[in-house]
């Protein structure tokens, strides 16, 4: 079996994320990076299939020179090897635009052997549209299994458990397909040292947008097919009144939803 | 008037409240016609009327309920093919957003998802306002290119009834053989606990690590009880396992933007606040006066959930004379 897990290089959520003025893209520079912690999630289902049945497990990240260190990441966990495609032309893409460079990479993948999973995380942690996973599933022609909260293979068939609106669902379908898992899927691994020491000699390829016959015009902000008109930083909240409770705490509570009409 | 088509969102016909919001929505916009899909239209009928849809596409194959959402964007697609709309609005879940982002794709058309509003821009396009960054920035976006596909947030705004008699017309539509590869093959309803949905409440009262334990929830059951509102619960909360995933507010869960959010025994992490940071009303009860929710906090009790809480309950209860 052929696994690529999309892994998504972020700017880390608990710094102060911001945008670039020029341009009002998401500003990738003034806050550290990471590998979008869920897509670890993503990655251990993979190992962890991988383990179970035998496979060989590719981390494909596209993003700026920056994002190599997702893919090393995801080597460091036990990937076998990583695929980055890098290229000026791609900065500022919507979901639409890296899916379509995703789609095209995964299916160079696929040119030696068949791409038999795609794997990917339930959300990017900066954008958070949960739309790309969709995306390639349609691109791709996969059957498409989201938010799973569990992952199962038997054969080429692929089955998943997820939380729905009201209900809880069971999912299947046969080989290829895209499935993407939630944070309540598993408890991501870390790297131990054998696998940070592995991880250096792991085999990176390194691809171009013109490398997957993508047309640099068809990506990037000025291709996007919708664009941000303005930004603005909510004002923090005003902090408000803070009791401390001296035996009485819920009945000052209630005094305050009274007063504002909640009770 | 250009029509702007709404997708509408139900279960088995029973209407969410989001699909009155996206009519109220579509009527500034242009002219409302709703898309059924799936069973039930007869219970959904009166609704749509009641909210303005001037026209009702109606589709009914069984093949649309049975699979997940493939189908379901091919259908949108071929009748956007055919109608051309100004628009098209659905709800901003996960099913919501997946259709939405495979439409967008098949017609080539912009997508923006998320919006916490949607008003009309000069040029007559529509304009959307979304809030990223766990809510610390605000962002005016539109499509520039094909039929805008907007998904919209629950409580993006206030439901207004405006009756009328919509046309209807029965749809069929062609799936492909592809669209049905990923087939339900089995589908448990959870159980229904009779509190207003999480993402529809207008109040909502959520429990974290402080609570302690699963059995300690119904502290949080009966404040959420007496108020009438919905049960939330935090990351930490959800993976002790002591109240369901379904109920966890947050980056990874549920997004809500009620009037009133109680937050009892969560401190506050950046991937909670981006789960509720739209509340309206905030109010934090921590026994940690240093906790990151006091800052966001309109009103907050340093103190234990475990008495401070019941002690509210009790109160409210006297207050309604029970
Ligand atoms: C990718 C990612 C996604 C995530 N998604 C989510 C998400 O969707 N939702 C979410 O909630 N978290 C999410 N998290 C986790 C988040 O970072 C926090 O770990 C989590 O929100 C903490 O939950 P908590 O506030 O209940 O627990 P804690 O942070 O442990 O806080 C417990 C609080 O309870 C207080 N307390 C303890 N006992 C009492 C008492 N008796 N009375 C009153 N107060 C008491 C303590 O003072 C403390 O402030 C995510 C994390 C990551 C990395
Ligand atoms: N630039 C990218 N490179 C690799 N994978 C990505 C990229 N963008 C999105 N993905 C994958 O798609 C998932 C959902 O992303 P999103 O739709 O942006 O929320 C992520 O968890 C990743 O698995």
């Amino acid at each position: 079996m052929k696994i690529v897990v999309c892994v998504k290089y972020v700017p880390d959520a608990t710094a102060d994320r911001t945008f670039n003025a020029s341009d009002r893209t998401v500003d990738r520079t003034s806050v550290p990076g990471l590998l979008s912690e869920l897509d670890e999630h993503a990655i251990e289902a993979a190992l962890t299939l991988a383990e179970a049945h035998g496979a060989n497990v590719t981390a494909l990240t596209v993003g700026p020179s920056d994002a190599a260190a997702a893919v090393k990441k995801a080597l460091q966990m036990g990937a076998d090897a990583g695929v980055h495609v890098v290229d000026d032309a791609i900065h500022g893409s919507d979901a639409i635009a890296s899916s379509l460079v995703l789609a095209k990479a995964l299916q160079k993948l696929g040119e030696a052997e068949p791409v038999d999973l795609v794997m990917c995380g339930m959300a990017s942690t900066d954008g958070g549209m949960s739309v790309v996973p969709a995306m390639l599933a349609e691109r791709l022609g996969y059957a498409q299994l989201t938010f799973a909260a569990s992952v199962e293979v038997s054969g080429d068939v692929v089955r998943i458990r997820r939380d729905a609106e009201t209900a809880t669902e069971t999912i299947e379908a046969k080989l290829p397909a895209v499935v993407s898992v939630t944070d309540q899927a598993n408890e991501p691994r870390y790297p131990s040292f054998k696998g940070i020491m592995a991880a250096k000699k792991k085999p990176v390829q390194t691809w171009s947008l013109a490398d997957l016959g993508v047309d640099a015009s068809a990506v990037g902000l000025g291709a996007a097919w919708s664009s941000v008109v303005s930004y603005d930083a909510r004002p923090p909240r005003q902090k408000g009144t803070i009791v401390t409770d001296d035996g009485s705490g819920g009945e000052a509570l209630v005094r305050f939803l009274a007063e504002q009409k909640f009770v | 008037m250009s029509e702007i088509l709404v997708v509408v969102d139900h279960a088995d016909g029973a209407v969410r409240k989001t699909t009155t919001e996206l009519l109220t929505i579509a009527r500034r916009l242009g002219a409302p016609s709703a898309v059924f899909i799936g069973r039930g239209y007869e219970q959904a009928k009166a609704t749509l009327a009641a909210f303005g849809a001037q026209k009702v596409y109606v589709l009914e194959q069984p093949e649309l309920s049975d699979y997940l959402v493939a189908p379901k964007a091919e259908a949108l697609a071929q009748l956007c093919e055919r109608l051309q709309p100004a628009a098209v609005l659905l709800t901003s879940s996960p099913e919501g957003k997946e259709i939405a982002g495979r439409l967008a794709i098949k017609r080539e058309s912009g997508l923006i998802t998320d919006a916490v509003d949607v008003v009309t821009g000069d040029d007559g396009a529509p304009v959307t306002t979304q809030s990223v960054f766990a809510g610390n920035y605000t962002v005016q976006a539109k499509v520039t290119r094909g039929c805008p596909i907007i998904t919209v947030k629950p409580n993006a705004a206030t439901p207004e009834p405006a009756k009328a008699q919509p046309v209807e017309e029965k749809v069929e539509v062609t799936i492909s053989e592809a669209a049905k590869a990923a087939r339900v093959v089995d589908r448990t309803a959870r159980e229904r606990t009779g509190r207003p949905e999480l993402t529809e409440a207008s109040i909502v009262v959520s429990g974290g690590r402080g609570v302690g334990s699963a059995e300690n929830f119904t502290v949080i059951e009966a404040l959420a009880d007496a108020l009438g509102g919905a049960v939330g619960a935090s990351r930490a909360a959800v993976d002790a396992g002591w109240y369901p995933h379904a109920y966890q507010v947050g980056q990874t869960g549920k997004t809500v933007s009620p009037q009133l959010y109680i937050a009892a025994g969560i401190s506050g992490a950046i991937q909670h606040r981006a789960g509720m940071q739209t509340s309206r009303t905030i109010v934090a009860v921590n026994k940690d006066p240093e906790a990151p929710i006091f800052d966001m906090a309109d009103f907050g009790v340093v103190g234990d959930l475990h008495t401070v809480l019941p002690q509210a309950t009790e109160e409210i209860m006297r207050r309604k004379g029970q």
